[in-house]
């Protein structure tokens, strides 16, 4: 286990010298090398076992392109979204792939590691600081390698237009690198942006993507957040998005998982000041021998804050997925207002979920609940379907789509929706009927 | 509404009504732990060896086990060498004979609890076997239920009487080393309840235990054991109360329920142990492990327990739901308050096809309580068309208390529907208004909102036990609100 720490001292990792961020990676290393990675014994992963990656051979990935080309890019890209760009390769920013011309007047979207070594204190105030104290054993890991990833910060009052991409391209080379992109958003009071983050993989082999977003939203700011993981089905997945939310600030968060052959997503939110308000919305499908894991916590500390959580998954053949949903409302958080809803479909008799929804709350006036099913498709709908002359294969295909494209109509950007949708039914139905019908 | 109520500080102040101590001779070990404790409580009890055996195999793996620290409860380390594993009521001669031999003071203590132990309150209908810290004292209606073919007595004496039905059934839901408490109960147990219906016989009166603790540094760890044969139909109540005394007490029971096919058990649980003072000094560690088997097809489960006692409950009554159509069935009412802590909830296993579980939870927190739901719900692969549906909803009543729902859901079978609901609320002002504005003083509009929360849960207790359940729950709450 020791040995993702291996190669550690060797890399050149930026700003090795400011006080402040060596000492945040240090100790995040100390605490990796003590706690390792996490076993099924820890209740947040006791579903979800992680030793198919403790037991692989990683290396630290390196700064080079891989061969990655604009052509690649343009590859990934989703149809019809026009915005700006920001591309890195196995968690290293690439400049000449990526299109940051029409970026605002004040917006900074740069290479972490080059901030870290040109302007350290820029960072100061906000790195390492919206992820929580205790975290398990990858958010440390990725701290200890902390170096290059996104670093965006939206000015006050500015209203950014067109959507951010952070697109985050991962190769499968030989030996299989791990790829620990750290990125630091901070949206200033009053501003507001739509920021998607995409990990896809290309080509087909093995390799760790560990990646760490922490998102700081000011007064009064508003983000709406989109994690796309689009990983190959070889590749392992882990990564956190931190949310600190200030007064009266807004965020919604969506949060759609595909790819990897283990994917896990830790989400967490903190409503921090009064007014606050947190939507997110996932969506998990699992085919294969996928096992997809989220675990989201919203975290009401201040009074008169509204969550609302909505997450859906369709399970075939083999694949398993975990959802884990908790909502804590602190003493002092009256009148707070948070709804879940983790609504699942097996396809398979193979196929398993295991869902943990938990509400935890210390004050009284409050509005809380939450709901978990697991089932099949609703029998009355199917017969309606069926008495109006559509055969049961097609019914069940038209209910199964529209009960995942419950939760993709929820994201505001239509050529995501799109893609989204494109992806719904490649990765479900072997169907071209269905593209037919809808 | 009945419990209008004059002075709220009084009741704010109200006392544990079954707080007090019997002042009576008693036969207990001095504390502590060890293989000659178990090897002691074995004899004093004239086990057959087999159950020597199983005991030290118990004791065994309890000292290699740790104990449980996931539950969401706080509480200092127990030390299990200061507990004394035996305390009887000390009996000259060979034990009671007829009612009129038993101590004039336990009929007593018994009789300010209420237990209809005389044959003369026969009109209550219960048949009663009263379990005062660690030994039955006295079984009523034995020869009623012996008519019916029905064997309700000790465990103890079951152990001397029907051995071969112990050793088959015992440890059979529960086994020796399913958790730590357990298996501590496995080691030690003195006492408690051993019922065996036969083939197609409904019970033809309710069956009730009613466990007391009183000596003091002592724990108290009985085993019930509830065997229904093909075709039978069993109604069991337990209630629970012990002294008010300021050091903790540990309550560490089994309780395994057998249902054959076509069988039925119904077992219901009035928890009135001591909670402990507004501080939070005292009160009872009710660390219990319940479980039941539903081993044939078309057999049914069904758990309804209030809780309002102890100043811990670890309790998670569950249903293994092996026979086909099997169902199961949880109903519970928590209520915590001053520094109560509770953890309750249950698990739900469908292996049958067909089968079928409902949970209906009801938490109530209020003071400084904090009031957990955990519940599982598994639907193993070859489980087809199994359905669950849960509900769980918590109660707050005071800025201080906290409401925690944590259900698991495993599911592996994609015919199955599972269903899960929760919601946490305080009573909301509408309804106060509402209540109030037809009369009703605030005490009485809260009482009847509150009992109106219960009342799914209330439905299901038989009808002297949901009487009981409310008051209860009026003389818990009242001053609770304001």
């Amino acid at each position: 286990m020791d040995s993702l720490l291996d190669g550690r001292a060797e890399l050149r990792l930026a700003a090795a010298g400011v006080g402040w961020v060596k000492k945040l990676r240090d100790s995040a290393a100390a605490s990796f090398a003590e706690h390792g990675l996490p076993s099924t014994r820890d209740e947040d992963w006791k579903y979800t076992n992680v030793k198919p990656i403790a037991k692989r051979q990683f290396r630290p990935a390196g700064s080079s392109d891989e061969g990655v080309n604009a052509a690649a890019v343009a590859g990934c890209a989703i149809e019809g979204l026009s915005c700006h760009r920001a591309v890195f390769v196995n968690g290293y920013f690439s400049p000449p792939l990526s299109d940051l011309s029409a970026l605002p007047p004040g917006v900074v979207l740069d290479s972490l590691a080059r901030t870290l070594a040109e302007r350290p204190q820029d960072l100061s105030a906000a790195l390492g600081r919206v992820m929580p104290a205790e975290s398990h054993g990858f958010t440390s890991l990725n701290t200890a390698y902390l170096t290059d990833g996104a670093y965006l910060r939206v000015p006050e009052g500015v209203v950014v237009e067109h959507p951010i991409e952070l697109l985050f391209i991962n190769t499968a080379i030989d030996p299989a690198p791990v790829v620990q992109p750290r990125n630091l958003i901070v949206m200033e009071p009053s501003s507001s942006a739509s920021v998607l983050e995409r990990y896809v993989g290309v080509g087909n082999g093995s390799y760790l993507t560990n990646a760490v977003t922490e998102l700081s939203v000011r007064a009064n700011a508003s983000i709406e957040h989109y994690k796309l993981q689009e990983e190959s089905v070889q590749a392992y997945h882990v990564g956190g998005l931190f949310i600190n939310l200030e007064r009266d600030a807004r965020v919604t968060s969506h949060n759609v998982a595909v790819g990897g052959a283990i994917a896990r997503t830790d989400l967490r939110a903190v409503l921090a000041a009064e007014g606050a308000h947190c939507e997110m919305n996932g969506l998990y499908l699992g085919n294969g021998r996928q096992h997809l894991d989220n675990h989201t916590q919203i975290d009401h500390a201040r009074p008169r804050c509204t969550s609302d959580e909505y997450y859906k998954g369709v399970l075939d053949d083999r694949a398993r997925a975990v959802f884990h949903g908790r909502i804590v409302v602190q003493q002092d958080a009256q009148q707070t207002d948070a709804q879940q809803q983790n609504r699942n479909l097996l396809l398979s008799p193979d196929a398993e979920i295991d869902t943990k929804p938990q509400l935890e709350i210390y004050a009284d006036d409050v509005k809380c609940s939450h709901g978990a099913t697991v089932g099949q498709l609703d029998s009355d709908s199917l017969f309606y379907l069926r008495s109006r002359a559509i055969d049961e294969r097609t019914a069940r295909l038209l209910l199964t789509y529209a009960f995942a494209n419950d939760v993709i109509g929820r994201c505001a950007l239509k050529p995501v929706r799109e893609r989204l949708e494109q992806t719904l039914t490649r990765k479900l139905f072997h169907a071209r009927d269905l593209e037919e019908l809808v | 509404m009945n419990s209008t109520v004059s002075d709220l500080d009084e009741l704010v102040k109200r006392e544990y009504e079954a707080g007090f101590v019997t002042d009576i001779e008693s036969d207990t070990l001095p504390p502590g732990l060890g293989e000659d404790v178990v090897s002691i409580i074995s004899a004093k009890k004239n086990e057959p060896a087999f159950m020597l055996e199983w005991r030290l195999q118990a004791f065994r793996r309890w000292q290699k086990m740790q104990e449980p620290g996931w539950a969401q409860v706080k509480h200092p380390a127990i030390d299990y060498q200061a507990i004394s594993y035996y305390s009887a009521p000390k009996q000259p001669g060979d034990g009671p004979q007829s009612l009129d031999e038993v101590d004039p003071k336990l009929l007593e203590t018994y009789n300010k609890l209420g237990i209809p132990l005389e044959e003369q309150k026969a009109l209550a209908g219960v048949a009663v076997d009263a379990v005062f810290d660690s030994v039955s004292v006295k079984t009523t209606f034995r020869e009623t239920l012996a008519e019916a073919g029905v064997i309700f007595c000790s465990i103890s004496e079951a152990l001397q009487e029907h051995p071969e039905l112990v050793r088959k059934y015992l440890g059979s839901v529960v086994p020796t080393g399913d958790n730590f408490y357990a298996a501590l109960n496995s080691a030690v147990f003195s006492d408690g309840s051993f019922v065996y219906i036969p083939k197609g016989v409904r019970c033809p009166m309710e069956l009730s235990t009613y466990f007391r603790i009183n000596a003091m540094n002592t724990g108290q760890f009985e085993r019930t054991l509830i065997i229904a044969d093909e075709g039978s139909y069993v109604s069991y109540l337990e209630g629970c109360t012990a002294p008010m005394r300021d050091e903790n007490q540990l309550h560490a029971a089994v309780v395994e329920l057998i249902a054959m096919r076509g069988a039925e058990i119904k077992y219901s649980t009035v928890q009135n142990w001591y909670p402990g003072d507004e501080q939070g000094r005292g009160g009872i560690y009710n660390f219990v492990t319940k479980r039941g088997a539903c081993r044939g097809d078309n057999s049914k489960i069904s758990w309804t327990q209030v809780e309002t006692g102890s100043a811990i409950t670890w309790k998670y009554p569950s249903v293994l739901l092996e026979g086909d159509n099997a169902i199961g069935e949880f109903y519970s009412v928590a209520l915590t308050r001053h520094m109560q802590q509770a953890d309750t909830g249950t698990k739900m296993v469908h292996i049958g096809n067909n089968t079928r579980s409902t949970i209906i939870s009801k938490g109530i927190s209020a003071g400084r309580g904090q009031n957990t739901y955990r519940g599982l719900v598994k639907i193993l692969k070859g489980a087809d068309n199994a359905r669950n549906y849960s509900q769980c909803d918590s109660l707050l009543l005071g800025d201080r208390c906290g409401a925690h729902t944590f259900p698991y859901l495993e599911v592996s079978n994609p015919t199955a529907q599972v269903e899960h609901e929760a919601t946490t609320s305080k009573i909301s002002e509408d309804q106060l208004f509402y209540c109030m504005q037809r009369g009703l003083s605030e005490e009485d509009a809260i009482s009847l909102i509150v009992n109106g929360f219960c009342k799914e849960v209330f439905k299901k207790l038989p009808m002297e036990f949901a009487v009981e359940a409310q008051k209860l729950l009026d003389v818990s709450l009242e001053g609770a609100v304001g």
